[in-house]
């Protein structure tokens, strides 16, 4: 078990012990930690194609309002301010627990894990109210094609939020249970990177939905 | 020494992993990005609600702070880097953008003709009765 863990901040991972041209001749397949790393990587960035169909549908559908509110009449920009600070310090210390888990610190893993759960929940808690908001004001996602298009994009990230918080939740329990092993470590890294993409869609959901809909 | 470094450089990192440093210098690294990206945030909300500037120009102003924003998270956060170890994850991001920017331009573009060759709705209506 000892070889798998790190295995990529090994100087010699393949044990060639400096036979140099063994190294160039034959690398042999890479580390797991990398190609693990590397697959999920592919995933994000199919998922943030999957979010672009969601923005050109919104983009064309934005003007679509059938006589109904338009976002400028809807959007509150302080809500939207304080849930953008919300995820931004939630990635932050996503990356902090992140780095814990590489030096195997268990206690600041966890509170790292903790606070970025609870900065999830307070996002996820005003993005529910805000949705909740509307449809009592009469603005649900049946009201025109503008608000289909509103409640699918930031419900869709909203989704993947809440998936997220269940996978944190899940990982804080696995660390407890079985510690820092190698497959746990690997978990861990694609946690963060989903949660950092989860951020880097936040920023584009706010620039286009929120900023240039709130414009008259 | 010398060995060593170079046989760490011809390994492949995976994407979200950083290079080298000690503890501190990655949370600097987390720090520096929080700090630009609230900076980047905090100018867009600013822009978006302000009489200052020259109005048509906003919305391109929050998309290009947008964009650097996502740059911001890309490099501090994601830890991706023009270095050798990281050529794989790049070319991926570079393909993904491709078809977002297809997806979406292509999208806008189509549906801005569809809208301008497209028969009023009154009349519309009248042809189905």
């Amino acid at each position: 078990m000892a070889d798998t863990t790190l295995a990529y901040a090994q100087p010699d991972p393949h044990r060639l012990r400096g036979i140099a041209h063994a190294a160039v001749a034959h690398e042999g397949p890479a580390p797991k930690r990398i190609v693990t790393g590397f697959g999920f990587w592919i995933f994000l960035l199919s998922d943030i194609v999957m979010f672009s169909c969601f923005f050109a549908t919104y983009a064309v559908l934005v003007d679509q309002t059938d006589g109904g509110p338009k976002g400028a009449e809807l959007f509150d920009l302080r809500r939207v301010a304080i849930e953008t600070v919300c995820l931004l310090l939630s990635s932050f210390t996503c990356g902090l627990a992140n780095i814990a888990a590489d030096v195997r610190n268990k206690l600041w893993f966890q509170l790292g894990m903790a606070a970025t759960c609870v900065l999830g929940l307070a996002f996820l808690y005003l993005e529910l109210t805000e949705f909740a908001d509307l449809v009592a004001r009469g603005a649900g996602p049946t009201r025109s094609a503008f608000l289909s298009a509103f409640f699918s994009l930031v419900g869709c990230h909203g989704l993947h939020v809440s998936a997220g918080i269940l996978w944190l939740l899940t990982m804080m329990a696995q660390v407890v249970a079985k510690g820092f092993r190698a497959d746990i470590e690997r978990r861990i890294m694609c946690f963060a990177l989903f949660w950092h993409a989860l951020d880097i869609i936040w920023v584009a959901v706010f620039s286009v939905v929120y900023l240039l809909g709130s414009k008259p | 020494m010398t060995d060593q470094t170079t046989e760490q450089h011809r390994i492949d990192l995976a994407p979200g992993d950083e290079g080298e440093g000690g503890v501190g210098l990655r949370v600097l690294g987390y720090v520096i990005g929080l700090g630009l990206a609230l900076l980047l945030t905090a100018t867009s909300f600013f822009i978006a609600g302000t009489d200052l500037v020259w109005q048509p120009s906003i919305p391109v102003a929050i998309i290009v702070l947008a964009i650097a924003q996502m740059g911001v998270h890309l490099v501090f956060f994601l830890h991706l880097t023009t270095g050798p170890d990281n050529t794989n994850n790049v070319m991926a991001l570079a393909f993904g953008v491709l078809i977002v920017f297809l997806v979406i331009g292509g999208s806008l573009w189509i549906m801005a003709n569809l809208n301008q060759n497209m028969m009023p709705m009154d009349q519309i209506m009248q042809m189905q009765r």
